[in-house]
Formats: structure tokens, sequence, C-alpha cells
């Protein structure tokens, strides 16, 4: 049995070493080595890169990345609740409606976030709509700013959001609600009293599941922030391509990394000591 | 006493059944009714359609003489213990009977002085700021008893109360409901399919079968003059011989043919079973029929094959069954 186990284990772990762990202690290596010529790294050991980060100027990025990805977090799950919320009590349509949610997975993230562009720039869809009603007469800036990443993001990371949501409240006694209704309380106090609380689970595991990849995004920052809204993501991104900086683009990755480790073994603690 | 609930007529059809079916009861205040019935009977859809919880598709909900209808569960002054009690898990036993005194914003030294009341009524004092999870099954029926008491309701409903106990617990509990019950004064109307249970704590039962009301009536009416057959062997054990049912502790067995007016059947006895105080007997009649009964001398012998007479008095016959 335990050789079985082992059997079963030993894939896993060997992908996960080839494909995780050896290159996360490449970049832990490259970040304490110089920046070579034409890019790579030059075989020098120095810690340079990791102060430079203390800079302003790049502690201004992460501050950013930041409140963008927890914005945007919010920003999901303010929208993805109350779609949980609908699917699970949809009845015989439920799995259709999860399709749904589920539909634009089966097209290109960069196609999608073209879409958005389409849709937000000046000759857009949008505001040619609105200047062909005649509400407006110049073209209203929605593209390329810190309003059209967030929509991006929300845009994106919203089915992640969805489908944990809709898996606590599917789970949720439904004997609850009806002790809640039966107690008096209407179906909006019901929500707000009974299922916001009991759903807590589903909206931390929500949350880390977008506030995460949020944290590292830079294709929709790159595309409707314009360059102008640079993400950590970007920063890194930069140090590989334009930049030719690899160490200090690993040391960047890694500092990004580390921080959104600590920030959510932090939050962890604090949620699970309310729980109860 | 004036009925405080009232069914006229009422029906549950679902997409492929009728789950009630024309079911009329009327509950007297301040009574303990059973409604009581094997599981898809349609008791506690019955249940259901008086707290809100399913509308009936026809006839109506009368509560102290009003129609009810079409008043969501909320706006019912009914109040319902749930099988698995339904405690809140994220709330201590005081927000849980707190709850429902929130929502009539009830002031908060009223709310504080009911909330003490009804935990020392369910002896719970003390334990107001566990979680249910910290609580035993008894002490979370309890809680749930208090959520629903401090709201004063006109009914309370209670699905299965007793299921969910240990067995050990349930005889207890069964003596401490009907003393709660008692002492509060509240009409209540609970779900059963055991009728021992049924039996002990109602001061009326109604047997359901199939989604039909069979009879109702005080426990003793419905054991000794059952209505039909159903309600007959639900409630107890029956003879049946000939097509006519007696009770087997109204079934009497004896060596010698007596001589007093008795109905009586020859038999031969196939097993005896010996209980200590008393001797359980089953005998076959020459018509192939099982018959059981008990003697109270537990010396009284009767061993397999021997032959007996079973006979029984005509006023004990289960008489003009359905």
């Amino acid at each position: 049995m335990d050789r079985l186990r082992r059997a079963f284990l030993a894939p896993g772990v060997v992908t996960l070493s080839l494909l995780f762990v050896a290159p996360l202690a490449i970049i832990l290596l490259y970040s304490f080595q110089s920046r070579g010529v034409y890019g790579g790294v030059a075989p020098e050991f120095t810690g340079d890169n990791y102060s430079r980060i203390a800079d302003g100027l790049y502690g201004a990025i992460f501050l950013r990345t930041f409140v963008l990805a927890g914005v945007a977090t919010v920003g999901c799950l303010l929208l993805g609740f109350p779609l949980a919320l609908f699917i699970s009590r949809a009845g015989k349509r439920r799995n259709l409606y999860l399709q749904l949610v589920m539909l634009p997975f089966w097209s290109s993230f960069l196609v999608r976030t073209y879409a958005w562009m389409v849709l937000l720039r000046d000759t857009g869809l949008i505001n040619t709509a609105l200047t062909g009603l005649g509400l407006i007469r110049e073209p209203l800036p929605l593209l390329y700013n810190d309003g059209a990443v967030f929509v991006g993001l929300v845009y994106g990371y919203l089915p992640f959001v969805v489908l944990p949501l809709y898996a606590t409240l599917e789970r949720l006694d439904k004997s609850l609600t009806e002790a809640a209704a039966d107690l008096g309380a209407s179906p909006w106090q019901t929500l707000i009293r009974v299922i916001v609380p009991l759903c807590a689970p589903g909206f931390r595991a929500a949350a880390v599941l977008v506030f995460i990849p949020c944290l590292g995004a830079y294709l929709t920052p790159d595309l409707l922030g314009g360059g102008k809204t640079v993400m950590a993501g970007n920063l890194i991104q930069n140090q590989f391509t334009t930049a030719r900086d690899w160490p200090f683009g690993s040391a960047v990755a890694l500092v990004l990394m580390l921080l959104s480790l600590v920030l959510l073994v932090v939050w962890m603690r604090t949620q699970s000591e309310d729980a109860l | 006493m004036p009925a405080v609930l009232e069914l006229r007529r009422v029906s549950k059809h679902f997409a492929s059944h009728a789950a009630v079916d024309d079911v009329s009861l009327s509950v007297e205040t301040g009574a303990f009714y059973g409604l009581l019935g094997p599981s898809g009977c349609g008791k506690t859809t019955t249940l259901r359609m008086i707290a809100g919880f399913e509308s009936a598709t026809s006839g109506d909900v009368l509560l102290d003489g009003a129609r009810i209808n079409h008043l969501r569960p909320y706006q019912r002054p009914v109040s319902t213990v749930f099988q698995n009690y339904a405690l809140f898990p994220h709330l201590t036993a005081r927000g849980n009977v707190e709850f429902g005194l929130r929502q009539a914003r009830t002031a908060a030294d009223e709310m504080a002085r009911r909330v003490g009341e009804v935990f020392d009524l369910v002896h719970l004092s003390g334990k107001e700021d566990r979680y249910p999870h910290q609580l035993s099954g008894g002490e979370r029926q309890r809680v749930a008893l208090a959520r629903s008491l401090v709201l004063r309701p006109k009914l309370l409903l209670l699905d299965e109360p007793l299921s969910a106990l240990d067995p050990n617990l349930r005889k207890q509990v069964r003596a401490e409901l009907k003393a709660l019950q008692r002492q509060v004064g509240i009409t209540f109307v609970f779900v059963t399919h055991d009728q021992e249970e049924a039996l002990s704590l109602s001061d009326e039962i109604a047997v359901m079968h199939a989604g039909r009301l069979e009879q109702a009536g005080s426990p003793e009416d419905l054991y000794v003059r059952p209505c039909t057959r159903f309600v007959a062997s639900f409630l107890g054990e029956v003879n049946w011989v000939h097509g006519i049912g007696v009770r087997p502790e109204s079934t009497h067995i004896s060596r010698v043919a007596p001589g007093n007016g008795a109905r009586l059947v020859r038999g031969t006895v196939e097993r005896s079973t010996f209980l200590g105080n008393r001797l359980h007997i089953a005998a076959r009649t020459e018509s192939g029929e099982t018959v059981v009964t008990e003697v109270a001398r537990p010396d009284a012998g009767f061993h397999p094959g021997e032959q007996v007479y079973l006979w029984w008095q005509p006023q004990d016959e289960l008489a003009g069954l359905r």
C-alpha cells in the first residue's frame, strides 16, 4: 500500500521539482549575480539587485500592484457573489450557467484582452455609441489608465471567483436558510445574516485565487494600461526583455513572491481566528 | 377549546404524485399534536405547509381562524424545530436564540430578559456562549427549542424531534419535552414515524398513509378503536384471524377450551420465548395464521408442538375496519 501511494506521488513530485523548484532555484541564484552585457548573467556575486528595489520608484510600483490587485479582488467578489448565488438557485439550468461562466476559457486570454481594447478605445464601441447618441462630444478616456486595467483584471478573474463561491453555496445546508426565514428573517436579511457569513471560507478561497495571480499580471496592464500603468509583472518582464537585466528581474520576481506569501500567511492567520 | 390550527382539504401535488391528498384536521389550542405515519406518507410535507416552506396546491391553512396560505414563512407566527436542528454554526447559543428577537427589533433590555428566561427554561444557563459544535446533541436540541420558544409562537412545529438523539436519551428527552410543552402552554405539532413516541407524547394523533389522513383522535381512541386496518397495525401488533383483528394482550392461550362465551380457535405452539417476568408465545392456527400472545406466568410451560386453544372476548375484537 505504501509503495503504491509513493508511486502515485512520484509523477507530481518529479514534475513540480523540474518545473517549479528548479527554475525557482535558478532565479534565486541569478538574483545574486551581476547583469551580463548582452542579457544573461555575469558570474559575480552581489546583493545590489535587492538594495535597488528599496528605491522609491520601485516601491511605488509594488504599492500600485498591491492596491490594484486588491481593488480588482474586491470587484471580482462583489460581482461574482450575486452571480454564484443566482446560479446556485437556478435549478436545472445550473450546469448551463456554469458552462457559460467557463466559456471565455475556450478562447485565448490575449484575444479577449484585445477585444476589450476594441470596446474601450476612443473610436471603440462604447465611445462611438455614446457620441452617436449625443451624450458626449469628446470620446471618454476609457483606455490606457488604471480604470481599464481594473476592468481587464476583474473581467479576467471573475470565473475564478464564481466557481469557489458557487461550490460553497451549493454545500450550504438548505435548512439553515429555512430556519432564518422561520425566525422572521426576510430573504434579504437571511442573505446578510446567514448566507454571507457562512460563505466566509468560499470568499477566502476566491480572494486568494484572484489576488495572487493579479499581483503577477503583466498582459492586462501592458495592453490596457498602455505602459502608463506599470505593475510589478511589467517591471519583471521589462528587465528580462528590453532592459536586459536578468539579475534585477529575478530579484524583483522573488521579492514579489515573498511579499505575497507573507501577506497571505498573515491574512490566513487572522481569518482562521475570526472564523470561530 | 378553540382550534389554533385548521387544515381544510389541503393537498400538495408535486410533478409526479400527490404528496398530501385532501387532508383536513384541526388542532386545539394548547395541545400536543402528533402527525404519525411511515416515511413518505406526507407528514413532513404537511408540516412544511404549516410552516410556509411549501405552498398548498389546494385547500386552506388557517391559523386562529384566518387563512395564512399566502404568508411567507417569515410572516407566520409559527416556529419550527428542524430535524437536524439547523442551528447557525457561526453564532453562539445566545446568538442563535437572539436571532429571531433581533429580526423583531426587540429592545435590548427586553431581549436580555427573555433570552435569560428561555435559557433557564431549557436548563442551558451557563452555556450561552458555546458554539453549536461545542454542544452535545441534546443541548443542541434545547438551543433549537429555546430559539423558537423565545419568540412565543402560536404554534411550535417539531420535525422528528427525537430522531437525531442517542437512543438511550430519547425516553428522557420525551418526558422533558412533554413537561416543557405543559409548562409553556404553546401548541406543539410534531411529526414522527415512531408509534410509541406518538402515543406517549400526543394529546391527539393524526395517522397518515400514502398522502391521506387515515384517522385522527386521542391515542386511546386510535389504539382501541382504529377505523382502518392500517391504523390498527401501525399503532401496535394485531393478530389477524379469519380477517378479524385482536390485540395480542387481548388474546389468551389455554390447554382447555374456555366456557365463557369467548371466540376461540385451535392452534399449535410454534415458539415460546422466556422473557423473565413473562412468556412470549407464537402459535399457528389450524387455518395457518400466526397468533402471538404473552403469558404472565413464565412457568406455565407451553412448549413447541403443543396443542392449545387461542381465545378472546368478542368485545376485544377490532371491529368494522376498512
